[in-house]
């Protein structure tokens, strides 16, 4: 089926739980979504929401126990990633899907040489030799942007910058030109303007190389240039899947759009405070019966804290977890209106001014 | 890296002076010396003996020429051995301890290092809680106590081993696994948590991801982090098992330095404990900076100026 859709990654219903000694975490509880080849899916939430553990156990890295992966198909290419033989799964791992991690710093092996790290993953899934290795290794650091590649490529991790690691951390990814890139708040750990390079090569060597990519982020600025499409995970669940141009247009979820409205805005007045959503997310190991996101919501009612809300569909291609999903929509596509009415409005005195 | 070797070596003179000086000064300390013996001395023999081995000098210029004797490496004679250098006595002893303990050593770290891993590549395992719960018997029964058990069963029971003496490598077999059971539980304990700390790096998650097989990801990425700790123990670990230990030499009746060493203190031998003493903290010293090394080569974010 996923041939005939091109897609390259179906996940339908996975769910990830942890034992703890607290209980059971449903770090994933039930995430559905497919990517076509090329395309780009955002992953947005706060920290605990269950993005990376969504991305790991694609990987089936999860660590088993505590994790298991208890319910759900992950489809790679038409391949059961679920259904095969761990050693199957390596041969997918570093080669056909690779991954990013947040931390640079960590990430990379404190131990062993750049050249060492990059070459092992060739070595080991494109049979290259030592040699061949060791120059696509240097290519590789060039692809990323690392000058004097051919001498760096010597150092150990600690002799880079973080910036550099991550680059270094795409350059092993995309050794084996992946057909899936899973990028886990790559930029996460970086300085401003280290992001904005970062995520321009991530774009770049998309497009140059043609990977699919899954983003996950908890800033909606990262997401909002880089992707095709956002989902919005809180406490295990998905509460908003949208074509990213809509997801920040009309919103039909009160999690989304107090998220949106968190984002820092340039025209935002000086000495005005930004908004900030109540409260903390919920301990996920205990979470109410109602609607995980009832305590902190502007809209909610009791409904919300007794019934668990629909998954409603806005349209085929936006559906959002809320009992007012309708309304909140609704409410935005009119908040939306009103703005492109005073954009069309002040555009329109801006010409007259300037024809008078 | 080559100046911070010989910066530690050079240390290691003043410091060895400076242990000696504190050995002589407690020996000279405490009461009662070689020459207290049960019969009382007739004062003009007493007299004369001290005017041999100049006691009867003022104590500043005995400890200058003590010194300075020992500077030259000369310890003298043996007090109790008489015509025997405290040089030739412990060039004598330290083989026996020596090949003990070095094969404690190995032992140690093969049992230590292969049960570790395994118990943490197994965390929770039947096989991580049994490994585990006979370190833990290891470490906490003294040596004194194992050592006559193996004698029991090994020698009297079915007499497979001698139970004493060096005669032959297999009177070799029981002090050894008596010395090496406390070192292998230690460093498989150490062996162990070390691993379990690296294997949940975040580089370990990024070797896997790289699609790296279980034990590719062991060897190559978590052994030479977890190990950091096991070095630090095994180093100084080297140096005691080397010296010799009293128990085990006693148990076994083996002439090694530890016995020697025990015998010198209660004879008051004061030549053969200030030699000893020497030797054993100069050993300590040399296989510190020996850690300290190895360090380096296994991190290579650690460099030394």
């Amino acid at each position: 089926m996923s041939e005939i859709n091109g897609h390259i990654l179906t996940v339908n219903d996975l769910k990830t739980y942890f034992q703890t000694e607290d209980g059971v975490v449903k770090a994933v509880d039930g995430i559905t979504f497919d990517l076509a080849r090329g395309e780009t899916l955002g992953i947005v939430g706060e920290s605990g929401s269950g993005k990376s553990v969504t991305n790991l156990s694609i990987m089936r890295l999860i660590p088993e126990p505590p994790g298991k992966i208890v319910n759900g198909d992950v489809v790679f290419d038409g391949i059961d990633v679920r259904a095969l033989s761990i050693d199957d799964v390596r041969k997918i791992r570093g080669k056909r899907i690779a991954m990013i991690f947040q931390d640079p710093m960590t990430s990379l092996n404190p131990f062993l040489k750049i050249s060492t790290q990059l070459m092992e993953v060739t070595q080991l899934h494109l049979n290259h030799t030592k040699e061949q290795a060791y120059k696509h290794a240097i290519k590789m650091l060039e692809l990323v942007g690392i000058p004097d590649a051919e001498n760096r490529v010597k150092s150990y991790p600690h002799e880079f910058s973080g910036g550099m690691r991550q680059r270094v951390m795409i350059a092993m990814a995309l050794s084996c030109e992946p057909e899936l890139l899973i990028a886990d708040e790559p930029t996460t750990a970086l300085d401003v303007t280290i992001q904005a390079q970062i995520l321009e090569l991530i774009k770049d060597l998309k497009a140059r190389l043609g990977t699919s990519v899954i983003l996950i982020t908890h800033d909606l600025g990262v997401v909002a240039g880089m992707t095709e499409k956002i989902i919005v995970m809180y406490a295990g669940k998905v509460f908003e899947q949208s074509p990213t141009k809509e997801l920040f247009s009309t919103p039909a979820n009160p999690y989304t759009k107090g998220l949106l409205k968190s984002v820092p805005d340039p025209a935002h007045e000086a000495g005005t405070e930004l908004y900030q959503i109540p409260g903390l997310p919920p301990d996920v190991a205990h979470l109410p019966p109602g609607c995980p996101f009832a305590p902190r919501c502007y809209r909610a009612e009791e409904i919300c804290r007794e019934q668990f809300p629909p998954f409603v569909e806005i349209n085929p291609n936006h559906r959002s977890l809320c009992h007012f999903a309708e309304e909140v929509y609704a409410e935005s596509v009119r908040e939306s209106n009103e703005k492109k009415f005073i954009n069309k409005q002040t555009e329109e005195i801006k010409i007259e001014t300037n024809t008078i | 890296m080559l100046n911070f070797i010989i910066r530690r070596l050079l240390i290691i003179i003043p410091m060895a002076l400076l242990v000696i000086t504190l050995t002589w000064i407690l020996i000279r300390m405490a009461p009662g010396s070689f020459y207290t013996a049960e019969k009382k001395l007739p004062p003009a023999i007493e007299a004369n003996i001290k005017k041999k081995y100049g006691l009867d000098k003022p104590i500043l210029s005995q400890y200058g020429i003590l010194m300075s004797n020992i500077v030259r490496g000369d310890f003298g004679d043996s007090l109790k051995y008489e015509g025997q250098s405290v040089n030739e006595i412990i060039a004598r002893h330290f083989p026996y301890s020596a090949t003990i303990g070095i094969l404690a050593y190995i032992l140690a770290l093969i049992l230590g290092l292969a049960a570790g891993i395994v118990a943490a590549l197994k965390q929770n395992s039947s096989f991580d809680y049994g490994s585990m719960s006979l370190a833990m018997l290891g470490l906490s029964v003294p040596n004194f106590v194992i050592g006559p058990i193996l004698v029991l069963i090994f020698s009297l029971w079915l007499y497979i081993f001698p139970p004493a003496r060096v005669g032959g490598a297999i009177s070799y077999v029981l002090p050894v696994i008596t010395l090496g059971a406390i070192y292998a539980a230690y460093i498989a304990r150490l062996t162990r948590a070390g691993m379990l700390e690296v294997m949940r790096a975040d580089y370990i998650r990024t070797a896997r991801a790289k699609g790296l097989s279980e034990w590719k990801v062991l060897l190559k990425h978590a052994l030479r982090g977890g190990l950091i700790p096991v070095v630090s123990f095994t180093g100084p670990a080297l140096a005691a098992l080397l010296a010799g230990t009293v128990v085990v030499e006693r148990v076994f009746a083996i002439p090694g330095l530890g016995n020697i060493f025990i015998q010198s203190v209660l004879n008051r031998d004061e030549p053969l404990i200030l030699g000893i003493v020497a030797f054993l903290s100069i050993l300590i010293m040399v296989f510190n900076l020996i850690v300290d090394i190895s360090y380096a080569f296994l991190d290579p974010r650690i460099r030394y100026e």
